[in-house]
């Protein structure tokens, strides 16, 4: 049968796809997926788990999960925003001011 | 015959009683005080004080001699055995078990210096007014010998060893000052630095001996020593007194340390009258004569005086054979002159007491010795080549006369000083026994008679026979403010051994102090010994003039035989002390110098450049990319993880 350990085992790949890709990709708004990518794994592993025990305690962790990715976002499309306009660039390896 | 002179063991007390100061002696402070307030106020006063400068400076030596007479008379007053006053003026060091203070002892043998340093001081000084006339910087130099003379007073007077050694470094920072007192000249700078580092020498050994007898008896006052240097062990005495005489040996300018005197005429005339003639110089002298319970209880210690005072007496004598600059000639001649005082010092209580009386009448003697060449230099256009003088006899007749009187009393020709203090020592030497004692005896009859010969080669060469002088020389006789000064040091040079020796009187005078006791029965001036030095003299001052006084002299040094050109170079002194210590000095510098920048710079270059090489290579860490900082990051996680699942499992 399908069981919670086959669903931890997904949010674990979707996990790694989401960290490659924030140490791989160059656009901002890539990376910026990628973790959002992360964070939704991480959720789908505390579902998981809340199934594999029986109580909600998984569940409730998931909604704060996503109140902190939400905010995450705005934060961060902000400042990304603030920085295109300046820079004209949404690489993420223009921005390497504090290089040796 | 010189009849048995045993190593004269009277009941020499080594336990030194002293009473304190009453009446007159309370103000003893005053001699210190003067030449200081001399020194003071010209020093320090500039260039306000020009006008007046000189007659302060001259004022003050004269006030310390009338106190220094007036002491003395209350000295004579007391009995004999209670004439050790103390005055303890303050409190100089008092931390745990080292105490000392700063005190004054005023007992015979200081009070023979007293009178010394301040009669000579003050006519030298007299004479330096006219001397120093035309010389802008007068001031300045009575200010210095003003300073000189009260540190001189107080390595004298002091009643501890600290303070004699401060007394003993003022003395030597004064002939610094005085010697280069012209310091735009660079051989008078050259001259002092070599005479302070020279002393400098004398003091390390000086300062030991002082450490030493902290360390073995807890105190360095007098009394302390004195009393406690009878339970110390042989070897410890033994070398505080070899100590001891190193200093002596640099203040004195004896060898090892004999370099600098010579180098010392530099300075002006009055300098090498006053410091290294009269006082300074026997300073050393005193040390010894001071110490005698530490050395006479060291026969070891006595036997290494009396060798350096043998050596030095011959050395001196033949390097003043063949100077041809007049000071230089009467520099050698002091030398020889304290090698004799230490050799008497050195036979023990046999000749402490003649020491003095020598130390005495040398004063007297040098001094206007030194007064006569400086007259002389003052009119002939500061000339002291000897070989550009002669006939100056009808010129300065004043000069010639004192001169001669000097001159006779330092070869030793009876009935004037020389003789007697001479021919005491010779025959204390005589008297010391056994083939030590023939050595020294034979050693110093033929100091005698080289004395005869140098000394009357100085008289032929300046006084008598043609006149070889320069061009623009007048000379024409000093003023009497320059020959009054000599006319008293030559009554000196006549009266003063023998008043001094005939009858026992000083001898009997110093007999009372620690240690000195009394010369036993010696009585043999018309010894075999004195004759036969007599006899000797004669021959020397034959051959002089013989050389000298008939023949022309040249006025170009001729080339000589290998012993003048060795005493030209003062017997390679400066040769010896720049081969054996200037040179491997400079390559342990050099030495020290290589290990210092290869190896102590090399070390912490190193280290410096390592931690400079890291850091670069870790810096590179900081690629300024997002993405290797989340690597970083990601890495770290991981690695927690890990750790926690390890734990758990």
């Amino acid at each position: 049968m399908v069981s919670p350990a086959h669903y931890v085992a997904l949010a674990v790949v979707l996990f790694v796809i989401g960290a490659i890709g924030v140490l791989v990709r160059r656009n901002a708004i890539v990376i910026f997926m990628c973790v959002e990518l992360m964070l939704n794994a991480v959720n789908l592993a505390f579902v998981a788990f809340a199934r594999l025990h029986g109580n909600l305690d998984g569940q409730v962790i998931a909604f704060f999960v996503m109140v902190v990715a939400a905010s995450e976002v705005v934060v961060g499309l902000a400042i990304l925003t603030s920085i295109f306009r300046t820079r004209k660039s949404a690489s993420v390896d223009d921005a390497n001011l504090l290089k040796y | 015959m010189t009849g048995s002179v045993a190593a004269g063991h009277a009941s020499t007390a080594a336990v030194m009683t002293t009473l304190q100061a009453v009446g007159v002696q309370r103000a003893a402070w005053l001699l210190l005080a003067f030449p200081l307030a001399g020194a003071v106020i010209l020093l320090l006063g500039g260039k306000r004080t020009n006008a007046w400068g000189h007659l302060v400076g001259v004022a003050m030596p004269v006030a310390a001699f009338c106190y220094g007479v007036l002491a003395f008379i209350a000295m004579l007053g007391y009995p004999a055995s209670s004439r050790d006053r103390d005055l303890t003026m303050f409190t100089w060091i008092d931390v745990g078990r080292f105490h000392v203070n700063m005190g004054l002892l005023l007992d015979p043998l200081s009070i023979c210096f007293v009178l010394l340093i301040t009669g000579v001081g003050s006519l030298i000084h007299i004479f330096a007014v006219g001397y120093m006339a035309e010389d802008p910087e007068r001031r300045r130099f009575f200010g210095y010998m003003n300073l000189f003379l009260a540190a001189m007073l107080l390595l004298v007077l002091a009643d501890n060893y600290l303070a004699l050694y401060a007394g003993w470094e003022g003395v030597g920072l004064a002939s610094y000052l005085l010697i280069g007192f012209w310091q735009y000249k660079p051989a008078a700078a050259t001259a002092a630095k070599k005479a302070f580092i020279a002393n400098r020498v004398g003091d390390a050994g000086l300062s030991l001996a002082i450490m030493l007898m902290f360390a073995t008896f807890g105190s360095v006052s007098f009394t302390g020593v004195f009393g406690a240097v009878g339970g110390a062990g042989h070897g410890t005495v033994t070398a505080i007194g070899l100590l001891l005489l190193l200093g002596a040996c640099g203040k004195s300018a004896q060898l090892p340390l004999q370099s600098w005197l010579l180098d010392a005429m530099e300075g002006p005339t009055p300098v090498s009258a006053l410091i290294h003639a009269a006082t300074m110089v026997t300073a050393g002298v005193y040390l010894i004569v001071r110490s005698s319970p530490i050395f006479n209880l060291s026969s070891d210690a006595r036997l290494a005086v009396t060798i350096v005072g043998a050596a030095t007496l011959l050395f001196g004598a033949i390097i003043g054979c063949a100077k041809d600059d007049i000071k230089k000639a009467l520099a050698g001649s002091t030398m020889s002159q304290i090698g004799y005082m230490m050799l008497a010092a050195g036979l023990g209580p046999a000749g402490y007491a003649f020491a003095i009386a020598q130390l005495l009448a040398h004063g007297f003697f040098k001094a206007g010795l030194f007064l006569g060449a400086g007259s002389v230099k003052h009119e002939m256009n500061d000339e002291v080549d000897m070989r550009r003088f002669g006939g100056l006899r009808a010129i300065m007749p004043i000069t010639s006369i004192t001169f001669f009187f000097g001159y006779l009393a330092i070869i030793g020709i009876p009935p004037f000083s020389g003789f007697f203090t001479k021919d005491s020592i010779i025959d204390a030497a005589f008297g010391k026994g056994g083939t030590s004692g023939f050595i020294l005896g034979c050693v110093t009859v033929l100091g005698a008679a080289i004395t005869a010969f140098y000394m009357s080669r100085v008289m032929c060469m300046t006084f008598i026979g043609e006149r070889r002088w320069e061009a623009d020389a007048h000379p024409h006789e000093a003023p009497p403010v320059m020959t009054a000064p000599m006319i008293v040091l030559a009554a000196g040079s006549i009266g003063a051994g023998a008043f001094l020796i005939l009858g026992d009187r000083l001898a009997d005078f110093l007999a009372p102090v620690a240690g000195i006791g009394k010369p036993t029965a010696f009585h043999g001036i018309w010894s075999v010994a004195g004759l036969v030095t007599l006899a000797l003299v004669l021959i020397g001052i034959s051959i002089a003039w013989a050389m000298y006084g008939r023949r022309e002299v040249p006025v170009t040094a001729p080339a000589g035989r290998f012993v003048t050109v060795a005493a030209r170079k003062d017997l390679y002194g400066d040769a010896i002390n720049e081969s054996v210590l200037m040179r491997p000095g400079q390559w342990l510098t050099r030495l020290s110098v290589y290990f210092d920048n290869r190896g102590v710079d090399g070390v912490v270059n190193t280290l410096a450049a390592t931690m400079g090489g890291t850091s670069g290579r870790l810096r590179r860490l900081q690629t300024g990319f997002v993405r290797s900082y989340a690597l970083s990051m990601l890495v770290g996680a991981v690695l927690l993880v890990g750790a926690l699942l390890l734990v758990k499992i």
